[in-house]
């Protein structure tokens, strides 16, 4: 990504180049971002446009990488987003736990205003550090003076979002993007990755992998590139967990040719997500793994949906029964009978993507879960956990 | 018309009163909350499913009703 250099876009033809580029969200949904922007300034009265900084995903850090390094380009990108739809506020919104992003990102928005770059105004926000407050309608909650949970819709944000206006939600790493298209142009962003899935991408890639860390790579890059990229293995592996904990476990041979678009990782039941990619050593125990994170998840719950304020809890209970106690009471059995129950019923996607999680796990563990259930736990389940969660430090216990 | 079911995942509590009023389209879950086993609702249940709506005590049971071959 490069940096520098101001956007010889006029703001009227903006929306016109970001479609053309075939931009899309790279928080996880990968919506088509031209098309949020031309509903968002399509609809009545004043806009809001939203940066979506609050880096939800344990296991991915580009965000935060992005706004340590190059504040000034996602700043970039909402002002030009902002004129684009006719926004006259904005927000970027961060974890309020962090507080060093915090005052670096008001000090970068204050050099800003001193120099009058910025005809939009930006503000920062510190939203609650939990998993459920950086999706879309609960930051728009959080804005319109509630607790940082998802609400009911419709209405969505950009027909109806802060004080009820239009509002485009975006991650940071979309309008970095966007920032870069003003300057560059359409063709310039198409010139990497696939014609179908245009442009690059920032991934993070943890686990027994030789360099941890973010990597941008063009759309359509092999996941098994993607391992390359970061040194390769360092220990045999066992399984990738491709997008997150809203994504998939994969086994490895799958997984190593397919490329990172949506429709590649959803033909092979894995899901892009912010573009983790986690390596699973083959001494881990998977299903340990995936317990681990499901309570975390559990505990995640913004405790507003019946299904997934007991769904989830549930779900994890029968897993850690499966990982650690050899599955008595039929645990393979309750976990097939508990997922279709919380699948599809929340007023927000968290108790899909577990369940999402635990599908994959079925899938790509099939044989180990049945070996548990049989004999008990593998000697995997002593191993030091592989997937990250957050500390209790950087957590927050409740929503506000 | 078209008529169809939603449920408001937040405002349901599980008071259970759709299940009782409409068990032909509502079962529930081992906690009690709804589950819609069809979300169009047949005509000859149209009153059932609105008198349901209305009873519930949280309002959290949604009809939808669509003039045939129009979308929202």
């Amino acid at each position: 990504m490069p940096a520098g250099g101001r956007s010889r876009v006029r703001p009227a033809r903006l929306i016109d180049v970001v479609e053309a580029s075939g931009l899309t969200g790279r928080g996880g949904a990968g919506f088509p971002s031209g098309r949020k922007m031309r509903s968002v300034a399509a609809g009545p009265g004043g806009k809001v446009v939203v940066a979506n900084g609050a880096e939800g995903e344990p296991a991915s850090l580009k965000d935060r990488l992005l706004l340590t390094r190059l504040p000034h380009l996602v700043l970039d990108g909402i002002t030009l987003a902002a004129q684009a739809v006719g926004a006259r506020e904005a927000y970027l919104c961060v974890h309020g736990t962090e507080y060093g992003l915090l005052d670096r990102l008001e000090a970068a928005v204050g050099q800003r205003l001193a120099a009058g770059l910025d005809p939009v105004p930006i503000e920062v926000v510190g939203l609650p550090a939990r998993y459920v407050s950086s999706e879309q309608s609960s930051i728009v909650h959080y804005l319109n003076g509630g607790p940082g949970v998802p609400t009911f819709s419709p209405p969505r944000p950009h027909d109806r979002g802060v004080d009820g206006k239009p509002t485009l939600v975006h991650n940071v790493e979309t309008l970095a993007h966007l920032a870069l298209i003003a300057r560059y142009g359409d063709g310039w962003f198409r010139s990497a990755g696939l014609p179908s899935a245009p442009g690059s991408m920032l991934v993070t890639v943890s686990g027994a992998v030789a360099w941890p860390g973010v990597y941008e790579i063009e759309m359509g890059t092999p996941v098994g590139q993607v391992v390359t990229l970061a040194g390769g293995p360092v220990e045999p592996l066992q399984a990738l967990l491709v997008g997150g904990y809203f994504g998939g476990w994969l086994q490895v041979q799958t997984a190593w040719p397919v490329p990172m678009t949506h429709p590649g990782l959803k033909a092979v039941g894995g899901a892009m997500g912010a573009g983790i990619v986690v390596a699973l050593p083959a001494s881990c125990c998977p299903l340990a793994e995936t317990a681990r994170v499901v309570r975390y998840l559990a505990e995640e719950t913004a405790g507003q949906c019946g299904p997934c304020m007991f769904g989830l809890p549930a779900l994890a209970d029968a897993l850690g029964h499966l990982a650690y106690s050899g599955g008595r009471d039929g645990a393979i059995e309750q976990i097939t009978v508990q997922i279709p129950v919380i699948e599809g019923r929340g007023a927000c996607r968290h108790p899909d993507g577990a369940t999402q999680l635990v599908r994959s796990m079925l899938r790509a563990f099939g044989e180990d879960a049945r070996r548990h259930e049989r004999r008990g736990a593998c000697a995997g389940v002593v191993r030091p956990p592989v997937l990250p969660l957050p500390g209790d430090e950087e957590r927050d216990w409740d929503f506000r | 018309m078209r008529v169809t079911l939603r449920v408001n995942p937040i405002a349901c509590v599980g008071y259970g009163m759709c299940a009782e009023l409409l068990p032909e389209l509502v079962q529930l879950d081992q906690w009690g909350y709804p589950i819609l086993t069809a979300k169009t609702v047949p005509r000859p249940l149209a009153d059932h499913a609105r008198r349901a709506a209305q009873a519930c005590p949280t309002l959290a049971l949604l009809i939808d009703e669509e003039k045939a071959g129009k979308h929202r």
